[in-house]
């Protein structure tokens, strides 16, 4: 039987296309016109107002929808970077960005999401592919250049094309010492950097924390996904109870139960072992046994996937009492100014200095090669999403990805190491 | 953009991403010549180089994967690059290839097929391309896409209908 794709149940992706480009049911593979809720640029927001200068716009399509996060290379480190930052601070004084944060609140994405920013449903476009992870709360986040950061913000509008949807049901409970880094890292290995080139991904089954959530939509982007959601539930209506400017914000989009799905794919959480992406491809995955003791000069606890306080956590109970290995420097920078201050309140800043680590200031740190550059043949484990080649300096370099409780783990005892021994 | 563009093709494996096109840290420009000077510098100087000779790119699965960075497609532009040809993209480079002006199209048929230095033929109104005596078909981009590529890029668009509509 022939049934008509307007009559078909819908995914999240295309009830929020269709909510945001005025029609009533789209369809993959159409064209729409969409009206994001939000447009973020990073430190590249120069950019953005250089080419609004070069094309001769003087307005705003709504000053409201913006938002400005200086987070790569901030502080600035150079006179170049400092002239950059000052674009971008004249920039949402003349137009009145309400939703500018300077270089001291962090990684744009954290930031956004724990200022309520984003809420179920919201369309969002961004200069940063990592965009996706704001489908941690429901929403369609995915990454645009500059450029058309402009053009959405003059206009208003983007053309986007309906994407197709992977289903992924979880089951089971990860076991002690294995995260949804280690889910990531192995789908990531399993479909590879393009398995889901163009498409969306939603996940369901056994509910994980929303911390972790944003692990998987953010290191989604790393096989390819347009966008990426974990459908509101119980945990996102927590997470967003006090971060909401109002309560009204809140508009879970669910896929309909007879939604059309391109790929089902199923994971048992309790098979999933350790997992580390190795030089100089995200899709390179090794179970940790088959790279334990590989050696390492620096490790790198940061980045908009794995930086947050949860994470930070992690990593301090494993290093409670004991001492990074003496070869290794450990390099701590929290996602945000809010997690930071967390994590000094709760001790967790002591006894990761008590152990050996260095604190930067929060933001992109190291994942942006900003500070904790790496020399000639020297290897970098790091709990970012990104292991490609000259990413973090040298291009002779390499690096290793891996979670927070490996990373703690493999500090310890100077080599990658499997978690589970400290648990 | 041109309507044909004819000339010899570099080749490129799967999954070259968008850092080794050009790294972060050369993200402080947003000139051309400047981008293209560290193109692909983790291949090595001799690729970039090399890459002057050559006005088209074939590709294999993937190109431009990972950061959302537009200067991947300014700076192989500023290389003398006129078009590439994959067999996938990745979808944030696709837009800003459009958006920068930079011709780009899928056609996995011919990645098997060519080899390096030999000569393509691309004609984008029959949106074919000729190799060795075989002709591939390529898919149009949507017409309101191709427009934007048409005009040379998305700044260029965009002030064709700020002056269409001025108080914008
Ligand atoms: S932390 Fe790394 S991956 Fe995340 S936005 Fe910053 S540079 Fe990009």
């Amino acid at each position: 039987m022939l049934v008509h794709a307007s009559t078909m149940g819908k995914t999240i992706a295309e009830k929020i296309l269709a909510a945001k480009s005025g029609k009533s049911t789209v369809s993959p593979g159409e064209i729409v016109e969409a009206y994001p809720d939000l447009v973020m640029s990073h430190t590249a927001t120069w950019r953005s107002v250089s080419v609004m200068e070069k094309v001769g716009a003087t307005k705003l399509y709504n000053p409201d929808r913006l938002a400005v996060v200086l987070d790569h290379i901030a502080p600035a480190k150079s006179e170049k970077n400092a002239a950059d930052h000052l674009v971008c601070r004249q920039f949402a004084r003349k137009f009145g960005v309400q939703k500018f944060y300077d270089v001291d609140a962090g990684i744009a994405h954290l930031v956004l999401m724990e200022n309520g920013h984003v809420a179920p449903g919201d369309l969002i476009v961004g200069t940063d592919s990592h965009c996706t992870i704001y489908g941690s709360l429901g929403a369609l986040g995915t990454g645009i250049g500059y450029t058309e950061v402009t053009s959405v913000w003059i206009t208003g509008k983007l053309w986007m094309k309906v994407p197709d949807t992977f289903k992924i049901n979880l089951s089971g409970q990860f076991k002690p010492g294995v995260y949804s880094k280690d889910l990531m890292l192995h789908l990531i290995g399993t479909l590879g950097a393009d398995g889901c080139n163009y498409k969306s991904v939603e996940f369901y089954g056994t509910p994980v924390s929303v911390s972790e959530r944003m692990t998987m939509t953010n290191l989604a982007m790393e096989m390819g996904v347009k966008c990426a959601f974990v459908p509101p539930d119980a945990g996102t209506a927590e997470y967003l109870r006090d971060r909401l400017p109002q309560a009204s914000r809140y508009q879970p989009v669910t896929a309909d139960a007879d939604a059309v799905y391109e790929k089902v794919l199923d994971v048992d959480l309790g098979q999933l072992e350790p997992m580390v992406a190795c030089p100089h491809e995200v899709q390179n995955t090794k179970a940790v046994g088959a790279v334990q003791g590989a050696h390492i000069d620096q490790c790198f606890l940061g980045s908009c996937a794995n930086a947050k306080y949860e994470d930070l956590v992690v990593a301090a109970k494993i290093l409670k009492g004991r001492r990074v290995h003496p070869h290794v420097r450990f390099i701590i920078t929290p996602g945000s100014k809010n997690i930071m201050l967390e994590a000094a309140r709760n001790g967790i800043v002591e006894t990761l200095l008590e152990a050996g680590g260095l604190f930067t200031n929060p933001g992109c740190g190291a994942c942006a090669g900003d500070g904790g550059v790496m020399a000639d043949g020297e290897v970098c484990l790091s709990t970012a999403n990104r292991n490609f080649i000259g990413r973090m300096g040298s291009s002779n370099a390499e690096i290793y990805l891996c979670s927070p409780a490996t990373l703690a783990a493999s500090a310890i005892k100077g080599c990658i190491t499997d978690p589970r021994g400290f648990f | 953009m041109e309507s044909k563009i004819q000339g010899r093709a570099y080749k490129f494996g799967d999954n070259i991403n968008s850092d080794i096109i050009i790294p972060g840290r050369y993200l402080i420009y947003i000139d051309r010549q400047k981008l293209a000077e560290h193109a692909f510098e983790p291949l090595g100087k001799e690729v970039n180089a090399k890459l002057r000779d050559f006005p088209i790119l074939v590709a294999g699965r993937n190109f431009g994967c990972g950061s959302a960075r537009e200067q991947a497609a300014t700076a192989i532009q500023g290389l003398g690059i006129r078009a590439v040809v994959a067999c996938s993209f990745a979808r944030t480079f696709y837009r800003n290839a459009i958006n920068d002006g930079l011709p780009i199209f899928e056609c996995p048929e011919i990645y098997s097929a060519v080899e390096e230095g030999d000569e393509l033929a691309i004609d984008f109104a029959a949106a074919t391309i000729a190799h060795k005596g075989s002709e591939y078909g390529f898919p149009k981009l949507p017409e309101s896409v191709q427009k934007i590529l048409e005009l040379g890029g998305l700044a260029a668009y965009l002030k064709t209908q700020l002056s269409a509509s001025p108080g914008a």
